[in-house]
């Protein structure tokens, strides 16, 4: 191969392209458009944390000493709601996946520049709504917002929750679209499907779910509040309606929707293991498709939700059987990284730590749910505080890990600095423990006989007090965990050190451009002559032939 | 990466190519296939209702005969007719700027729209009827709950609703409550529609298309065959399906 000078950074990048307040508010740039959902999630998952807080913190007494039953039910809802759909949802998609798509695959843009602006002000409209909500009183339904008690008995503000999260669906739906028809009609030349990164892969079956999925619970939504506002009966029995007809609407979407939040975590978790191993990823393809796999078997699933909700014991079985079918591709991927960490130099930065741990966690987190999808146990374990362990080893322990890490693993080319290597590993250590801490005990109590959403439990039970005292404790670590990286990255913005374009030296192709990049994404239209994770070493160049040349060392 | 292409478009690229597509062709696959996955969700969203009326219609098939029957079926197939019509004028629209006929482009857009104004204007007119009957369900309209008034038998009063056997009056209200949610968010979507070949239209007038570049004509037209095809599958599940059931009523 030829020799080819390598292009200077440009002075201007797109953070300094333009500067001021409308420059960011008028923006068309993936990029800038990823740091606004940054900004915007991040305070979402603030306020979120707070409720959080409050939940612990009730529950370290077994009275009600702290809150009333009606202030405790709108807390755990507000809880939900806030975490699930403006944090978990948008968190790995709108920001990561916003600022890597196009650079992942060498395109210059999103293929709907302002349609993936309006996202973010639907988003943002549909955010504001919700809080109004909050702060006019509030909403107690459970996240769920079941029916009859939704529609007909509560007395707090549902109607505008439920906007709220009805308009905050569509910047989900434009933000799948975005990528979907991104993903398809702007790879650069040579980025073919099999070459892909798998967090693409990951992100392609996300988008499929939030398009698919999302428009159902709009609906059902948009029905709920008609009915309140109306009182019609469609969800009513007293008039001929039916309540189950809500839930099966209902976890059409939402059982999708938490494939939403956790295959994004898994596609950054396979950027991490296979770079920071310098490893390519064992069974790509596998891989690849096990995301899609969990996608289509994801729509199939929702009636595990209804097993003690009147479903036919047949429809239970069906169910119950593709719930388990579902763990299959799941485990594909878990075993696939650990087959990936064998004979790998791996290197312990704070992004691999975060991955690493979530392994750990969602294999945890994954294994709890065959119990709860086994027909049997899950009579016994429904509705207790084992299926909130559970869901939140998936979305604090997936999730939240895969967030934390892909931001820390990015966090040079989309600041342009790095974050303090030595504070990183400490918190991410810090919050492994406190999450396990906060939740570990939460699978016995509910073993034991905890129901969810109660603000008190008996008093002579001394060693559910325990447990509960185990699991605020561990919230206050993970609390102080997630504090730390939230000071050091803002820090790290004016003080880290300089990056410079590719400071994991690794072949991914937003390594190949300047951090931060040009508000064009490539100075040149890149062509990829090689595989995904093409880890050759220099002496091996001839050999494998398909490597042309190494990235120079950064000055 | 050892290569690269020039990333700024050669000169006397197509003064409509937006700066991050390679061509037009690419810009052209792009949004169509964005429109595309759009109309997936769009069925997506109306499957929901759809599941609704199965389920209460397999619950309750009398009273779905019933308000069936009750509905106005010439102007149900008036408008059936009209939205076949307004699609072909469509097809037509984006025929002529394929082709580059500018005037013919205006003169078929125009149609498309006073067609779809049409079936807006009969629906307003089917809606007017529900609404004498006090027909509108639940408490929607303030003051006008939901109160027909039940023929009795041998009455032939079409503002009467002929209950056939095992049809209740809350169920009845069910089959229209399901009637004004599916065909109110057909009608908004006919509305956006109306407002998107407002915008086709003015480009249309100053000339923005050519034979070249024809896309948003080609995208919008995607849309409206769309909508007009959920009236298709609307029109017989909520005025056809039962009606040979029962004679009166209608």
């Amino acid at each position: 191969m030829e020799e080819f000078e390598i292009p200077k950074p440009p002075r201007t990048n797109y953070l300094n392209a333009e500067y001021g307040l409308k420059s960011w508010l008028l923006t068309r740039d993936h990029k800038r458009i990823a740091l606004l959902y940054l900004g915007a999630v991040s305070f979402f998952f603030f306020i979120g944390s707070l409720y959080a807080m409050a939940i612990r913190l009730e529950l370290l007494t077994p009275q009600g000493d702290f809150m009333q039953s009606s202030t405790y039910n709108k807390t755990f809802t507000q809880h939900g709601i806030v975490m699930v759909f403006f944090f978990l949802i948008p968190a790995i998609p709108a920001t990561l996946g916003n600022f890597l798509v196009p650079l992942m695959i060498g395109a210059k843009d999103l293929a709907f520049p302002r349609i993936n602006l309006l996202s973010w002000y639907i988003y943002m409209l549909g955010g504001v709504i919700t809080i109004y909500a909050l702060l006019a009183g509030g909403v107690d339904t459970g996240w769920t917002f079941y029916v009859p008690y939704s529609t007909t008995f509560s007395n707090s503000y549902v109607i505008a929750t439920g906007v709220g999260i009805f308009i905050n669906g569509f910047s989900s739906i434009l933000t799948g679209l975005n990528f979907i028809v991104t993903i398809h009609t702007m790879r650069a030349p040579g980025m073919t499907w099999y070459r892909l990164p798998l967090n693409i892969w990951s992100l392609y079956a996300t988008s499929l779910i939030m398009i698919l999925g999302t428009p159902v619970v709009a609906i059902t939504i948009l029905l709920v509040a008609l009915e309140r506002l109306a009182h019609i009966g469609i969800f009513d029995p007293a008039a001929g309606g039916d309540p189950v007809l809500f839930q099966h609407l209902f976890w059409f979407y939402s059982h999708p929707a938490v494939y939403i939040m956790v295959l994004p975590a898994m596609g950054v978790v396979s950027e991490l293991i296979a770079n920071f191993s310098r490893k390519n990823i064992f069974g790509y393809k596998f891989v690849a498709f096990s995301s899609l796999a969990i996608a289509v078997l994801g729509f199939l699933v929702w009636g595990h939700h209804l097993f003690v909700a009147s479903q036919s014991v047949y429809a239970g079985l069906i169910f119950s059987f593709l719930s388990f079918a579902v763990a299959i591709p799941s485990a594909i991927k878990v075993f696939n990284w650990t087959a990936t960490l064998y004979k790998a130099s791996i290197s312990y930065d704070t992004p691999m730590l975060y991955g690493l741990g979530f392994i750990g966690l969602f294999t945890i987190g994954g294994m709890t749910g065959m119990f709860l999808a086994s027909l049997g146990t899950d009579v016994h374990l429904s509705d207790t505080y084992f299926i909130v362990a559970h869901f939140h080893y998936i979305m604090v322990g997936g999730t939240l890990l895969a967030y934390l890490g892909g931001l820390h693993y990015w966090w040079p080319k989309i600041s342009g600095r790095m974050y303090p290597e030595g504070w990183g590993r400490f918190s991410a250590l810090v919050v492994f423990v406190g999450f396990n801490l906060t939740f570990a005990p939460q699978f016995v109590l509910g073993y034991m006989g905890m129901p969810r959403r109660y603000h008190t439990y008996p008093v002579d039970l001394v060693s559910w007090q325990v447990l509960h005292v185990l699991s605020t404790a561990g919230a206050s670590i993970l609390g102080v965990g997630l504090m730390i990286p939230m000071i050091y990255l803002v820090w790290s913005m004016r003080y880290g050190r300089i990056a410079g374009a590719n400071p994991w030296n690794l072949p991914g192709l937003e390594w190949q451009t300047s951090s931060p990049p040009p508000t064009q994404n490539f100075l040149i239209t890149p062509v990829v002559t090689q595989e995904a994770y093409e880890f050759a070493s220099p002496e091996h160049k001839e050999v494998v032939g398909r490597f042309e040349r190494q990235q120079p060392a950064e000055t | 990466m050892a290569e690269g292409l020039a990333t700024t478009h050669e000169h006397g690229a197509h003064p409509a190519l937006q700066h991050h597509f390679e061509n037009m062709e690419q810009q052209r696959e792009a949004g169509t296939l964005g429109m595309w996955v759009f109309l997936v969700t769009e069925i997506m969203f109306f499957g929901g209702m759809f599941l609704a009326y199965t389920l209460y219609r397999y619950e309750y098939p009398a009273a779905f005969v019933s308000a069936s029957n009750h509905l106005d079926i010439k102007l149900g197939a008036f408008n059936t007719a009209v939205l076949i019509v307004s699609s072909f004028t469509m097809a037509m629209a984006v025929y002529s700027t394929q082709i580059g006929r500018q005037r013919a482009t205006i003169i078929c857009l125009i149609l498309t729209m006073i067609l779809g104004a049409t079936f807006l204007g009969v629906k307003a007119v089917e809606y007017y009827d529900k609404y004498e009957d006090h027909l509108i369900p639940g408490r929607l309209i303030p003051g006008r709950q939901f109160d027909p008034v039940i023929a009795k038998p041998g009455d032939n009063d079409p503002h009467k609703l002929h209950l056939i056997e095992g049809a209740t009056k809350e169920n009845v209200q069910l089959f229209y409550w399901i009637y004004f949610a599916m065909t109110g968010m057909h009608a908004l979507h006919m509305v956006i529609g109306l407002g998107i070949m407002t915008v086709i239209l003015i480009m249309a007038w100053r000339g923005k298309f050519s034979p070249e570049y024809h896309a948003p004509v080609e995208i919008s037209g995607l849309y409206w065959h769309f909508v007009d095809i959920v009236w298709i599958f609307l029109f017989p599940l909520l005025y056809l399906l039962g009606r040979h059931l029962e004679g009166h009523g209608g």
